[in-house]
């Protein structure tokens, strides 16, 4: 079979899994300098599906393509680690503030940069948002199928790719023709480690904004080895129109915020009294709990 | 007047219970803003299948109708739902946060090139004054969500770029009865004009659904019991307290292997591991193969009638007493307080 041309759409996230009590600031708003960044977990799943067909189909060439800060290059240097071929960053400022729409116009006009392409695949959603909104937005944008969802890939051939989806009360599975897109699900196989000659190879992966600040010795590596400078496309560089990029592009916008109050591992004993228990339930109602 | 627009899921001639929970929330906005209620269902065998949403208030339903609109695929649907909602030009468009309604909401949200929030809680009908334009926008849809982990409560509103879509998960809007003997106008959509053969190029080759699956996982809020539940007749009020929350029941191995609830509701190490936003431990002592199933939790209630079980540790609130007192006294001051 001929080899496949994959691009897997990456997200550095905020570790909201990891929330410590000074995350919040006293105003209550997020301190986003306080959470660690990580690897979207899902999309780590995605670039295991991708290195999976890449290990069925030989030839197969794998492009990480990622939208953020500079700080996000992590993203594209941890994807060269497991074995990507190619690595792009989306990065400007102008970029910034975008919801999903906005996001999803941003990811499309890289991706035509990047045509063409046989299969799209990004993780089911992301850990800041849990929207799982990115990649079908995407799909329409780019006019082809999606599969959602996919918990494995069962069978690839000239003309298909056979997943399985994982939905709330069971599976399906699906096929769909070339080129298309799909989300990856959190119950599928986990992304493998890194390879130690990979990070040998690529440690000094750099932007060329990173290279700005790069010492000596990193500069005359990337002057030997080109595919050391990872590419970073601005709006210019996509073609993308200002009126749809950032916040000007995002319809959704957040009136306000309302904290919710941290009660850690501070417990409140409550005896079965009456008046505790309401106490308790009214508490639970006003915090959103339950109701 | 613009309306308030539902998109309701069916399976074998039956509307999911997210959709009428849906409509019932769709049908609160309608009220605040003065407007219809229009709801669209695509599946097959639809002949009379108003009936079932008739009594949520629905004024206008959009029915397709084909044996190739079930099951749910992304293409056809989202194909019938833009024609659709270009012929209507809803205000507000609800879907549920299920497999399928996340599917086609974005999907449709980025067709239509237009805001979509996911996974809201609350829905409201307000006012924003946009400082940039001087310009008060009136009855706008307050989308408000958790964020961030559940550390924080944004509201999401959409002023410019409509229709304003929003997504609900199951269980989050309460279910209500409009009025038995409210006539909705039908509307078959011809569906055979607006599909082609270009919609249905991904195959459904295999599908197995379980009806009444038990779903831990994704619950939002568990009620779990332990050894010291003491019998199954006071499980019942887990179950009942469980159902009122609009969550599930879980259960201890301790209480798997006295009998109280099946395996499949164990949560734990060798059962499910689950992460809700609520997790009740009633009678559960709080060993370590328990609380690695369910220490992820965003808040912890423990009963317990000892005051140095374990799980007290991991608790937000810690309440002394016998599960079969306290249990009955949650449930009834939460019928009480729940709006």
């Amino acid at each position: 079979m001929r080899p496949l041309k994959i691009v897997v759409l990456a997200k550095q996230v905020p570790d909201t899994r990891h929330v410590g009590p000074d995350a919040m600031k006293p105003d209550g708003t997020v301190n986003r300098g306080k959470l660690a960044t990580v690897f979207n977990p899902d999309d780590l799943h995605a670039l295991e599906l991708a290195l999976n067909i890449k290990d069925r189909v030989p030839g197969t060439k794998i492009t990480i393509l990622t939208m953020g800060p500079q700080k996000a290059a992590d993203i594209i240097r941890e994807g060269y680690y497991r074995g990507v071929d190619y690595g792009v960053m989306i990065s400007d400022r102008r970029f910034g503030g975008a919801d999903t729409l906005a996001t999803s116009y941003t990811l499309v006009k890289g991706i035509h940069k990047l045509a063409p392409y046989d299969l799209i695949l990004g993780g089911r959603q992301a850990i800041d948002g849990d929207t799982a909104q990115v990649g079908p937005q995407c799909a329409d944008k780019l006019n082809i199928p999606q599969v959602t969802y996919v918990e494995e890939v069962i069978e690839i051939n000239e003309h298909e790719i056979i997943a399985k989806r994982r939905l709330e009360k069971g599976i399906e599975i699906v096929s769909s023709p070339f080129p298309c897109l799909m989300t990856v699900h959190g119950s599928s196989a986990a992304c493998r480690s890194r390879h130690a000659k990979k990070v040998m190879q690529y440690k000094y992966a750099r932007t060329k904004t990173e290279l700005r600040t790069a010492d000596e010795l990193i500069l005359s590596l990337h002057e030997k080895r080109p595919y050391l400078t990872i590419p970073e496309w601005s709006v210019e560089d996509i073609g993308a129109d200002m009126e749809k990029i950032g916040l000007s592009g995002s319809p959704t916008k957040v009136k306000s915020v309302e904290s919710i109050v941290f009660t850690a591992n501070e417990a409140k004993i409550l005896s079965d009294s009456d008046a505790d228990i309401e106490m308790m339930i009214k508490e639970l109602i006003e915090h959103h709990t339950i109701g | 007047m613009k309306s308030v627009m539902v998109y309701c899921e069916v399976e074998n001639q039956k509307v999911a219970d997210i959709s009428l929970e849906l409509l019932s929330a769709g049908k609160r906005l309608a009220q605040k803003l003065g407007s219809p209620l229009v709801a669209m269902i695509f599946g097959s065998g639809l002949n009379g299948i108003e009936i079932q949403i008739a009594p949520y208030g629905v004024d206008k339903l959009f029915v397709g109708n084909s044996l190739r609109l079930e099951p749910y695929r992304t293409l056809p649907h989202a194909a019938l739902a833009t024609e659709i909602l270009k012929e209507e030009d809803p205000q507000i468009v609800l879907f549920g946060a299920t497999s399928v309604g996340r599917d086609l909401a974005p999907r449709l949200a980025s067709q239509l090139n237009c805001g979509l929030t996911a996974d809201c809680t609350i829905l409201d009908i307000g006012d924003h004054f946009v400082k940039k334009e001087k310009k008060e926008y009136k009855d706008l849809l307050y989308a408000i969500r958790p964020a961030f982990g559940g550390s924080i409560m944004a509201n999401i509103i959409n002023w410019d770029m409509h229709p304003q879509m929003a997504t609900v998960r199951e269980g989050v809007m309460k279910k209500e009865i409009f009025d038995e003997n409210y006539t909705t106008e039908v509307i078959e959509v011809d569906v055979n004009s607006i599909l082609k053969e270009e919609h249905f190029i991904v195959k459904i080759m295999e599908r197995h659904i379980k009806e009444s699956g038990v779903n831990l996982k994704d619950a939002p809020i568990i009620v779990s019991g332990g050894y010291g539940v003491g019998s199954k007749e006071n499980f019942q009020y887990l179950i009942e307290l469980a159902k009122l929350l609009g969550g599930e029941v879980g259960g201890s191995r301790a209480a798997v292997d006295a009998g109280f609830i099946d395996h499949d509701r164990q949560i734990g190490q060798t059962g499910t591991t689950v992460r809700p936003k609520l997790y009740i431990a009633a009678g559960i002592s709080g060993a370590i193969q328990h609380t690695a199933g369910m220490q992820d939790a965003s808040m912890i209630i423990s009963i317990n009638n000892d005051p140095d079980a374990p799980i007290n540790k991991l608790a937000d609130y810690v309440i002394h007493g016998d599960v079969g007192v306290v249990v009955p006294k949650m449930i009834k001051y939460y019928k009480e307080n729940a709006k």
